[in-house]
């Protein structure tokens, strides 16, 4: 069943689905629909200050998850008075159902590139860097190629920004923006304390914006079409659209674009199916959200945000196994410098066994609900905190199925 | 080693941040980073072997402990374990002779297993290397494996 209410769009994706780069040169076509795309050449006549304001007018927010505004964060990079200052794309997308980004930087690169440089533009940065997770070393010769051509467009049109492709080794805490900071200066992946923030001591201990894949794109694209365009898509407190990624028990997995602010009920009769039973929306560190609250859940800032992971689940699926295979997950990729976070994930998994073997009695969930309230309290990054999230939103919603 | 070292340390630079880069240069070529490549590359970056090694240990791609020629992840996501990760499991220990976490004795390929690789969409996957292969079902998995022997 097709949804009448879920609004599909191609912001994203649309207009060039090519890696070429030529585009960006004044006057440039786009190979595939003849539109014309000189966007980067044009921003960087502006004023900084104008582009920042457009962003935070747009009301972009971060689209790997945390959803901060992004223009704000522009902002607070660019007020500093330091001269070295960093651009950084997060491109160490693991979280578990998440495959979006890696489609971004497969159909449009030079989409994310004309972002950073923009983003360097308005923060006055002239290096950047692309952190790629380690999974994605298969797509660094094609990069490459489009990062050259790329240099050679900024090249031409007389301005002074370079990017260079980090990558990662396997692991999921450096997803974490101070934890990728850490590993970009050759350390284990451990994310220091906040404050100091990023836009204020980064990369260097320099004031650093570092951005999703997505969020980049979304950049380029509201300077192609103006703020009042993207404003138009989603809801008032979820500007713009999304790029979800689908999988799980779907007829369709896959990588689509919709406007957020959608109700999870539509999102299930479009990509359900039929006997969806849970959808975990925003990976192991989202919500899992049960058949019977999908109506009254909105995806979006207003409602549930997210990275983009959606995981459907049917009736056939042991919700049980989906909570023990997240926290093996977090107990694994938990880098272990805070004791909340090392010792709570172990606890759980122990926990969680013991009461589906009857080794404890069912009210041992409640401790357990109890301890991931102390990590989400106490942990020191988003992956111990989040812990909580699917813990507590699988166990409440399924209990039965934990127990018995 | 101590030439091969300098190659990476003239490319990458001696600093901290040329750490990282030069293990996986290092894990790239020999699939390991050995006791003597740690040794070594502390000596040339002036850091302890402690830091190398630290470091090192963090990271689930740089192996410290010997690994075949080809390593292969099989993605153990809740979507792979969804779509049939067990059977895969099971191919590859069939047609390998040994099991997840071992080396061939031809010293081939190394099995393993890995948290999500972004293929959710096309489960079950694996990564051979840095190729990631996707949609798999066990006569594929043979075929592949196949390829690689030759």
């Amino acid at each position: 069943m097709s949804s009448q209410n879920l609004k599909k769009t191609d912001m994203i994706f649309g207009l060039c689905h090519t890696t070429d780069v030529e585009h960006l040169l004044p006057g440039g076509v786009c190979k595939t629909n003849e539109e014309k795309f000189v966007v980067l050449e044009e921003v960087i006549k502006k004023d900084p200050q104008d582009i920042i304001d457009d962003i935070i007018e747009s009301g972009l927010k971060g689209r790997g998850g945390a959803g901060f505004p992004t223009g704000l964060k522009w902002k607070f990079a660019s007020l500093s008075p330091e001269k070295e200052k960093y651009v950084i794309c997060n491109a160490d997308e693991g979280e578990p159902g998440t495959f979006k980004d890696r489609d971004i930087l497969l159909k449009v690169p030079a989409k994310v590139f004309a972002g950073m440089t923009m983003c360097g533009y308005c923060i006055n940065a002239k290096k950047g860097y692309l952190y790629l997770r380690g999974e994605y070393k298969f797509m660094l010769p094609e990069l490459r190629k489009v990062l050259d051509s790329f240099h050679e467009v900024i090249k031409k049109i007389g301005y002074d920004f370079h990017i260079d492709i980090l990558l990662g080794s396997g692991a999921y805490v450096c997803g974490e923006e101070t934890a990728l900071m850490e590993s970009m200066e050759g350390h284990r992946g451990e994310a220091r304390n906040k404050p100091p923030y990023p836009t204020v001591e980064g990369f260097r201990n320099k004031p650093t914006v570092i951005n999703n894949v997505e969020t980049f794109v979304n950049v380029t694209m509201i300077q192609k079409f103006g703020v009042a365009e993207f404003k138009k898509l989603g809801t008032q407190d979820s500007r713009g659209s999304k790029v979800f990624s689908v999988s799980g028990d779907t007829p369709k997995p896959g990588v689509y674009e919709l406007e957020l602010g959608m109700k999870l009920s539509d999102f299930v009769d479009e990509y359900g199916d039929g006997d969806t039973k849970a959808v975990q929306v925003g990976g192991a560190s989202g919500f899992c959200v049960p058949r019977k609250k999908f109506n009254e859940t909105i995806i979006g800032f207003e409602g549930i945000p997210t990275g983009g992971s959606m995981m459907l689940f049917n009736s056939s699926r042991s919700m049980y196994n989906v909570l023990t295979n997240y926290l093996e997950f977090f107990a694994e990729e938990s880098c272990g410098q805070c004791t909340p976070c090392r010792v709570g994930c172990q606890q759980l998994i122990r926990g969680i066994r013991a009461v589906k073997c009857g080794q404890k009695s069912p009210d041992y969930l409640d401790a357990l609900l109890k301890l991931t309230a102390s990590m989400k309290l106490t942990a020191k990054c988003g992956l111990g905190q989040s812990v909580a999230n699917s813990f507590s939103s699988i166990v409440s919603n399924f209990t039965e199925e934990m127990i018995y | 080693m101590k030439e091969n070292i300098e190659i990476l340390t003239k490319k990458f630079g001696r600093n901290r941040e040329a750490l990282i880069p030069i293990l996986q240069a290092i894990v790239e070529k020999n699939s390991y980073l050995s006791e003597e490549a740690m040794n070594e590359v502390a000596k040339q970056l002036d850091i302890s072997a402690a830091q190398v090694y630290g470091t090192a240990s963090f990271y689930s791609f740089l192996d410290t402990v010997p690994r075949g020629k080809n390593i292969i992840r099989v993605c153990k996501s809740i979507i792979a374990e969804m779509k049939g990760k067990k059977e895969i499991i099971k191919t590859l220990e069939n047609v390998l002779k040994i099991k997840v976490g071992e080396t061939t004795p031809d010293n081939m390929f190394t099995l393993l297993e890995t948290n999500d690789i972004g293929w959710s969409d096309q489960e079950p996957s694996m990564l051979i290397n840095d190729q990631p292969y996707t949609n798999l079902t066990s006569e594929k998995v043979i075929r592949i494996i196949n390829e690689y022997r030759k």
